[in-house]
Order: structure tokens, then C-alpha cells, then sequence
């Protein structure tokens, strides 16, 4: 079994977020990037398929710039075995969708694995899209996900529930917690991780179909309003007369 | 060419996110000088599809086949894409749902369409270019995104606009065959399985959320929890580390890594608000904390807050809830 499993760079989660003066750019001064959270469940339960199978492959695939590579070499001391950078700056989720298809053809990997969405666009576009390119299903987002041969199961969560879905390879999903807890590398990963394949290949495919034009920060609160504990009914008149919430 | 709307129905009612879609479908017709079309997935009764007119739809589509009861990716696309065909739709408005923003993708590419996911407030309509503006890290930021081509799909956010309601006006119900066939449910599930929700309040739908924290020491005390909830009418959750802990089942926690809600009431007790967990609750109207550490984060974001115990607090809010009437 051949597992893609894609990875985003994104700030890390307690970032502060403030943009460039002229708030075309996120600014990337002081900021730690780490692997996307909800990645670290598709790149677990990738290794866990693995091992349980006793044979197959992990590559980790990462569309970015040079310095995305340390958070690749973290996903290779995790336990994946080999990885492939497409040298370009993730414009927009066709863009990121468009090279992701294309190596997962050339490469005819049987499941193709990645986050929900990143912490950061928070799109929820690229598996659809890569599953539609394809001409593949995509399980989107899936909670759960099991292997017997071929045949994948997976739970996919639907508001208020949840559906069992079974696949045939290939497939698409994307992933989120409670597939499995995410390992951190250990020191014998970090070794290995040094020599591990990491092959950087050009983009391919149409530019961008949507463009940022802008950022901004959402209004700043106007600041808590306190209610003694003591007297903790006024809260609800407050919110009905007030707020007008209830 | 009208603007088409896709409507996510179950057990025969509209959801209330789609009537927000729809409602921001009508605005952006309107916009456009055209019409807008619904077209109907999951399990519909047409009573109810009719009365999209008070949202401004003026025809719904709605193909009868039983299988489109459930959420089968393909089917969903193929109907949407379809049903975009005949209307000659060049935009398309859906919820940022699971179900939604997963069908957006997909049509997106079959479509040739711009998209835009998690989109906050209608958009700025300059010739043929859409400007929109959409939530992005996690909450904590907006990107106005420029949507080009000649097709665009718009995923709007749950509770980003209030749902019109023109009583009386109807919407006709048209029957519509999008000729699928077995392929198209390839991926259909082998089960559906709904939670058993606290009230039949759905967590991702709710208006108004009691959560709760470590602070409340343990799963035999989520009673108060859902004491308050019961009385407001809302949904309950939890943070990460109740649900790590099985204290509460994984689909109520909100954060970061879980659901991402933005009801008109959030009120967090016994949670220090770490940055991951605000991710998940920032875009919420009103956020109201409870909390005896008078230091705690989550202050900082709340619109109204009592530092004091969540065991001596909670029977007090529900009480004076239930005082209301």
C-alpha cells in the first residue's frame, strides 16, 4: 500500500496573527511554523496502516518554498519514509489541489491522506478537489479510518452524526482527531530523518484561480463586563435587555 | 442565469444554516438582476421547500430519488452540476457545512469555478469579479479574497447573516430528475448514525452553546451543564482536555482541532481559554466566561464574565433563566 500524505506549513497555533503594513501578506517575522495539526492525524494513522500491514510506503508531499523543509524533515522523523517538495508557494487550494493530483497519478498511490483544513486558510477545499481531479472518492472529514486490503472504512462526520463509509483504493480523506494520537519524533526518528529521500520538483499545471487582496483583523471587544458572583442572575437580564441574545 | 442555491434538508425540515443560504442567495440575485434557484439535497418535504419564497427563492428543484436522503459526495456533485446546467447558473451559494464546503470542492473542479470556503458577508460585485470576505487563521483573521472567472461557488459560514422571513411568499417546487445512476452512490454509506444530542439541540446548528471545562471536575457533574442548556434552549460542549479525557463524547469539543462554532451565545464555564480552544468559539456574538481565576485568558476575549465557582454560579444562571419564563 502506497500512502501520500500531505502537509501544510502554518504558523504555529498560539501565534499571534498581524500582517504586513500594507495587509496584502501574513508577517512571518518571529513566527514558529510547524506541521498543520490536523495533518499530524493523516501522517500518524499513515505509519499506524503501515506498521499494522507489516509492508507499504509513506511519502509526505509538501507544496512550498525551501523553508518549509524542516517541518518535512520532522514528518520523516515521525516514520515517514520518503518525501517530495513541489518548489512553489501554495497560491490557492486549486493551485496546492493541481500538484497534489498530479505527483499522486505519476506516483499511483493508493491513498491519499491529509488535514481537514489548514490552521490557517482553514479552506476545506484541497482533498475534494483532489478526489475530483482524480476522479476518485473523497471522505471528507473522516474520524476514523481501517484497512483490510484494499477495502478502507472509514467514519466520516456529518453534522448531528456520523456516516460509515466503505472505498475501494484509491481514495482520498481528510482527517481529524479521533483518528489517532499524533506521535512526535523520538531521537532515533531525527537521525534517520537526516538521510532520508526528499525529492524537490518543479509545479505543474494552470495558475491560480482566487487571489488575496486583502487582509484584516477582526474588531477588537470592547472589553469584559464583570458580574458578581453573589448576585450571577443579573447575567441573564443582561443578556436578554442588553445583548439580546436570549 | 439565475444564482443557484443548494438547500441541506433533514428529516423533511430546511436547515436553518441554509435558510441563511438561502437568503444570501436572493441578496446576491438581486444583486446580479436575476433570480435565484434552490436545489434541494438530503431528506426534503415539499410543504416546506415552498416556503424558501420567504427567503427570496423563487423555484426549488427537488429530485425525489430516495437515495439523496444521505450524503453521497458524487451524487451531491452531479445533481448540483446538473441542475447548474439547466438554470445556466454561473454562481453557486451553499453552507460551509461538511456537506457543503465538501460538494463545493468537488464542483469546483467539474465546474471550472473560483471558490471561496467559510465566507462571512455578501459580496462586492465589481463586472465580473466577486470580492468576498472570508474567515481565515482559524478565527482569528479575514482575507478579502478576489473570486475570478467566469463561474463562482460561495460556501457561507453558519450565523454570518439572519435569515429573511417574507411570510406568505412561496417558492414554486419543481420536480427535477438529474438521471443518476448506481455509479453515482459508489460512495454511498453503509450506515448513518446520529448522536443522541442533549435536547435535539445539534451542536454545529445551535443558536447558543453551554460549554464546559476542566473546572468542572468530572463527568458527573455535567448536569449543571446541561441544567443551563436545557433552560436556554442550547446545545452543549467541551474543551479538548474533557474530551482527551472521556469526560464528554469526541463530537462536543470545540477548538482548534474540533468544531468550530459561531452561535449568538457562547458561554464557557470552568474553561481557561488556551489560544486553541478560542480558535474554535472567537467568531461566536457573545461570549460569556465563568471561571473562579479571575487571571484567566478567556476573560480577555468575553463579553461578560463572573469570577466565581461554576458549582455555585450554574444553578444560579439556570434559575434566573427559568425565572424569565
Amino acid at each position: 500500500m502506497k500512502f501520500l500524505v500531505c502537509i501544510s506549513n502554518v504558523p504555529d497555533t498560539t501565534t499571534k496573527i498581524a500582517f504586513t503594513p500594507d495587509n496584502k501578506e501574513f508577517n512571518k517575522a518571529g513566527v514558529q511554523f510547524v506541521i498543520n495539526p490536523w495533518d499530524e492525524y493523516a501522517l500518524t494513522r499513515a505509519i499506524e496502516l503501515k506498521e499494522a500491514a507489516g509492508s507499504g510506503t509513506v511519502t509526505v508531499l509538501n507544496v512550498g518554498q525551501a523553508d518549509t523543509e524542516p517541518n518535512i524533515r520532522k514528518a520523516l522523523a515521525i516514520g515517514a519514509d520518503d518525501a517530495i517538495r513541489v518548489d512553489a508557494v501554495p497560491q490557492d487550494a486549486y493551485f496546492v489541489a493541481e500538484q497534489i493530483a498530479a505527483i499522486a497519478k505519476e506516483g499511483a498511490y493508493d491513498v491519499i491522506l491529509m488535514g481537514k483544513e489548514s490552521i490557517d486558510y482553514n479552506g476545506f477545499q484541497v482533498h475534494g478537489m483532489v478526489g475530483e481531479m482524480l476522479g476518485i472518492p473523497t471522505i471528507a472529514p473522516a474520524q476514523k479510518l481501517d484497512m483490510a486490503g484494499n477495502t478502507a472504512t472509514l467514519e466520516r462526520e456529518i453534522e448531528g452524526g456520523k456516516e460509515i463509509v466503505q472505498v475501494n483504493t484509491p481514495f482520498v480523506a481528510s482527517c481529524q482527531q479521533p483518528m489517532c494520537e499524533p506521535r512526535i519524533p523520538n531521537m532515533r526518528g531525527i537521525m534517520t530523518a537526516r538521510t532520508k529521500p526528499l525529492k524537490v520538483v518543479p509545479a505543474v499545471g494552470e495558475p491560480a484561480r482566487t487571489t488575496v487582496a486583502e487582509f484584516a483583523l477582526p474588531p477588537k471587544k470592547q472589553g469584559v463586563k464583570l458580574i458578581d458572583a453573589e448576585n450571577a442572575g443579573e447575567l441573564i437580564h443582561l443578556l436578554r435587555s442588553e445583548a439580546k441574545v436570549i | 442565469m439565475s444564482v443557484l442555491v443548494v438547500v441541506e434538508c433533514a428529516e423533511g425540515e430546511v436547515k436553518k444554516s441554509s435558510l441563511e443560504v438561502a437568503t444570501y442567495g436572493a441578496k446576491v440575485a438581486a444583486m446580479l438582476g436575476t433570480t435565484a434557484t434552490a436545489v434541494a439535497v438530503g431528506e426534503a418535504k415539499a410543504e416546506n421547500l415552498a416556503k424558501l419564497g420567504e427567503q427570496g427563492i423563487t423555484k426549488v428543484l427537488y429530485d425525489a430519488e430516495p437515495r439523496l436522503k444521505d450524503f453521497v459526495n458524487n451524487a451531491y456533485t452531479k445533481l448540483i452540476a446538473t441542475a447548474a446546467g439547466q438554470e445556466g447558473a454561473k454562481v453557486i451559494i451553499l453552507a460551509n457545512s461538511n456537506i457543503g464546503a465538501a460538494v463545493g470542492s468537488r464542483l469546483s473542479v467539474r465546474l471550472k469555478a473560483s471558490l471561496a470556503t467559510n465566507v462571512v458577508e455578501l459580496p462586492k460585485i465589481d463586472g465580473s469579479n466577486f470580492m468576498v470576505r472570508r474567515g481565515a487563521f482559524s478565527g482569528k483573521a479575514f482575507a478579502e479574497v478576489s473570486l475570478g472567472g467566469d463561474c463562482k461557488i460561495i460556501a457561507v459560514k453558519k450565523n454570518s447573516l439572519e435569515a429573511q422571513h417574507d411570510a406568505g411568499k412561496t417558492a414554486e417546487v419543481v420536480a427535477f430528475v438529474a438521471q443518476l445512476t448506481d455509479a453515482d452512490f459508489a460512495d454511498a454509506p453503509q450506515q448513518v448514525v446520529m448522536q443522541d444530542q442533549a435536547g435535539g439541540i445539534l451542536l454545529p446548528e445551535a443558536d447558543r452553546v453551554v460549554s464546559g471545562g476542566r473546572g468542572m471536575k468530572g463527568p458527573e457533574n455535567w448536569h449543571l451543564i446541561e441544567d443551563l442548556a436545557k433552560a436556554l434552549h442550547a446545545a452543549t460542549a467541551c474543551s479538548k482536555p474533557v474530551s482527551d479525557v472521556d469526560w464528554r463524547p469526541h463530537h462536543e469539543h470545540v477548538g482548534q482541532t474540533g468544531i468550530t462554532v459561531s452561535p449568538n451565545l457562547y458561554i464557557a464555564c470552568g474553561i481557561s481559554g488556551a489560544i486553541q480552544h478560542l480558535a474554535g468559539v472567537n467568531s461566536s456574538k457573545v461570549i460569556v466566561v465563568i471561571n473562579k481565576d479571575p487571571e484567566a485568558p478567556f476573560f480577555k476575549a468575553a463579553d461578560y464574565g463572573i469570577v466565581g465557582d461554576v458549582f455555585d454560579v450554574l444553578p444560579k444562571l439556570t434559575a434566573a433563566v427559568k425565572a424569565l419564563g
